[in-house]
């Protein structure tokens, strides 16, 4: 029985689960709740995996009613992924935010900052498998308002701010979306994504489904920060909780980069992109946002901050994936999907342990904690190296496939900035690492000298992750394997 | 603010003649919803406003003496669990995720009792929803007043 509701069960667990959450005593009973439903969650994504990984879709319709009237969810090798990413990471942030949240958040809001996590966990499981279109933008605001609310609990004031400024950014982004679907709608006369894929290729050439692409594109490019939309995320990660920037960084935006690839390849089609300047405008503004990004992030003081900005520039490596538009491409951008969020979840959940420990982001109070934390000095090397593209490593896999795409298309200009991007990396990685290693001579290290080791609830799901990270670095059958099934369904024309 | 509100006898008069009939139609609103307009979001905003007309007239004290904050918690999880329980229950009985035609014999009555309790879980919800926002404002306003007033003792 299960099997037969595998997808709908996915969304369903965590939903039902965040009400009851929300009501327990606050102490480690909601978070006890809360880690078992990510943990089921994760445990059905991979059964899902599974199940599509020969390239079969599932489809399941609710309530009974059949598509295009019903709401449809349709599973296929990309949701199936991005599903398994959304909840491998939330089954790992859970047990990790035991002792952060303890640290960082009031007592008495302990139930409700898991119960939020729980209806953010729904939302963006639901935008991942949700064939609807409509429906994708209600799942959409279910995470984008609990992602606010999470945000919004970080210990300094700022917090405050970051979430107010992401919850501007994220409604005009979801209101421009909202808008596109409702002139697809009225062009179409349907929501369901698949019915749309058939209904318009003849409106092609109308402008009303140019507007309704422009809205689209705008209003996601909102919520993925794609540069020079992304001035919302440097402050949210920065000031969030540490939990909740691991999830977020790991999740929401390549949820949103998801849709894009919806969007771009099966709502709309690729031939009705190349006819439009967007694959340009997007190779342009990628190129642009991996320089000037990882630029930003060279100069920035505080850790959270500049890994913000080595995020943006890592969205627009994927992004650059689509602009491409080939075969390659795609399947790197779905590649670098999992495995950025594999890299920036060990980087995030290492920055998190040093400040569990010195209760600051600050680069400068972390000098020489390199040598009292080890495993978590261990774990942001291994992170950085996956972060820079070295071989061995999975970052290296997803830049790989992204050159040959570029090399294919003969795009060397474009080689060269994803080169010079990994060079950069080099650089703001080293300013993470010199700070923890090497800088022994500052005068709060006396004060650092009585640092112990992270606690073994945080170390371990770090690790997780950090091997992981080595592990996709060499067995790369689950990700490129399942990007290239997912590719063929998303692209059949292409070879 | 007790003080403002006890020369106020008309509108404390007529607020106590109209709260049940404000109740009466949100009870209307959310039964009859799946007959002629309405539904839970309407009724349960309908039923909040008479609330909080009563906190808005006698004061958020004692309104929250009728209603409490955590027995509004309660209710708001009550209702997300009424719309999400009824959906596995319809898995249980063999059907899809909310389809409602297994909730009964026949098909048009399953489909009617679905709605009839997917709505009062939307009801609940939103009614303690409108509640919970409203005392989370009126206790800032409260908490202003209140230093105001020991800032003017001062």
């Amino acid at each position: 029985m299960i099997e037969n509701h595998l997808s709908l069960l996915l969304v369903a667990l965590p939903l039902l689960a965040a009400p009851i959450v929300a009501v327990l005593p606050n102490g480690r009973l909601p978070w006890a709740l809360s880690t078992l439903v990510s943990w089921s969650v994760c445990y059905l994504a991979a059964w899902q995996l599974i199940n599509v990984s020969s390239g079969q879709v599932i489809s399941y319709e609710l309530g009974g009613w059949a598509p295009p009237w019903g709401i449809e969810y349709r599973i296929d090798a990309a949701n199936a992924l991005v599903a398994l990413i959304v909840s491998g990471i939330a089954a790992l942030t859970l047990p990790y935010a035991l002792k952060s949240v303890i640290k960082e958040i009031p007592h008495q809001q302990h139930a409700l900052f898991y119960a939020a996590f729980m209806l953010c966990l729904t939302g963006l499981l639901g935008i991942a498998q949700t064939g609807d279109i409509f429906n994708l933008f209600v799942f959409l605001e279910i995470s984008s308002l609990s992602s606010y609310a999470l945000i919004s609990l970080g210990k300094q004031r700022q917090a405050l701010t970051a979430a107010y400024q992401y919850l501007i950014m994220g409604t005009i982004g979801a209101t421009f979306f909202i808008i596109g679907v409702g002139l697809l709608y009225a062009m179409t006369g349907t929501l369901n994504m698949a019915d749309l894929a058939q209904r318009l290729p003849e409106l092609y050439e109308h402008r009303t489904i140019h507007t309704a692409f422009a809205f689209i594109m705008v209003g996601f490019a909102l919520k993925l920060a794609l540069f020079p939309l992304h001035l919302w995320l440097p402050n949210a990660y920065t000031y969030a909780p540490t939990v909740v920037t691991i999830f977020l960084a790991a999740t929401a935006t390549k949820v949103a980069v998801y849709v894009m690839l919806r969007m771009v390849f099966t709502v709309f089609g690729f031939s009705f992109i190349e006819n439009t300047p967007t694959d340009e405008l997007f190779l342009l503004l990628c190129v642009t946002a991996i320089l000037s990004m990882s630029f930003y992030a060279i100069y920035q003081k505080d850790s959270k901050r500049l890994l913000a900005y080595s995020s943006v520039a890592q969205i627009a490596y994927m992004m650059l994936g689509i602009g491409l538009g080939s075969v390659l491409g795609v399947t790197a951008t779905l590649v670098h999907l999992f495995n950025h969020a594999l890299m920036k979840g060990a980087l995030f959940m290492a920055i998190g342990a040093l400040i569990y420990r010195v209760g600051s982001s600050r680069l400068e109070h972390f000098s020489g904690l390199g040598k009292q934390m080890p495993w978590t000095f261990a774990a942001i090397v291994i992170g950085g190296l996956s972060l820079i593209g070295v071989p061995g490593t999975a970052g290296f896999i997803s830049k790989w496939y992204l050159v040959l795409a570029a090399i294919e298309q003969q795009h060397w200009l474009i080689v060269g900035v994803i080169l010079m991007g990994s060079l950069l990396a080099v650089a703001y990685v080293w300013k993470i690492i010199e700070v923890l290693y090497f800088n022994a001579t500052d005068e709060r290290e006396q004060q650092n000298t009585a640092v112990k080791e992270a606690p073994l609830m945080m170390l371990i799901p770090m690790w997780v992750l950090v091997l992981a990270n080595i592990y996709f670095g060499f067995n790369t059958e689950l990700t490129v394997g399942t990007a290239e099934q997912a590719v063929k369904l998303l692209m059949p024309g292409a070879n | 603010m007790a003080v403002i509100v006890k020369h106020n006898l008309i509108l404390r008069v007529v607020a106590k003649f109209i709260i049940p009939l404000i109740f009466l139609f949100a009870l209307y609103v959310q039964f009859h919803g799946d007959f002629g307009p309405g539904g839970g979001f309407q009724a349960g905003v309908i039923f909040s406003a008479a609330i909080i007309l009563y906190a808005l007239v006698f004061g958020a004290d004692k309104a929250k003496r009728v209603i409490t904050p955590y027995v509004l918690r309660l209710l708001a999880s009550l209702g997300v669990l009424i719309y999400a329980g009824t959906g596995v229950a319809t898995i249980v009985l063999g059907g899809n995720f909310l389809e409602y035609g297994v909730l009964a014999s026949s098909q048009v009555a399953g489909q009617h009792l679905g709605i009839l309790v997917i709505e009062l879980g939307v009801g609940i919800t939103v009614m303690s929803v409108m509640l919970i926002i409203f005392f989370a404002f009126a206790e800032r306003g409260q908490a202003v007043l209140s230093s105001n007033a020991e800032s003017e003792q001062e």
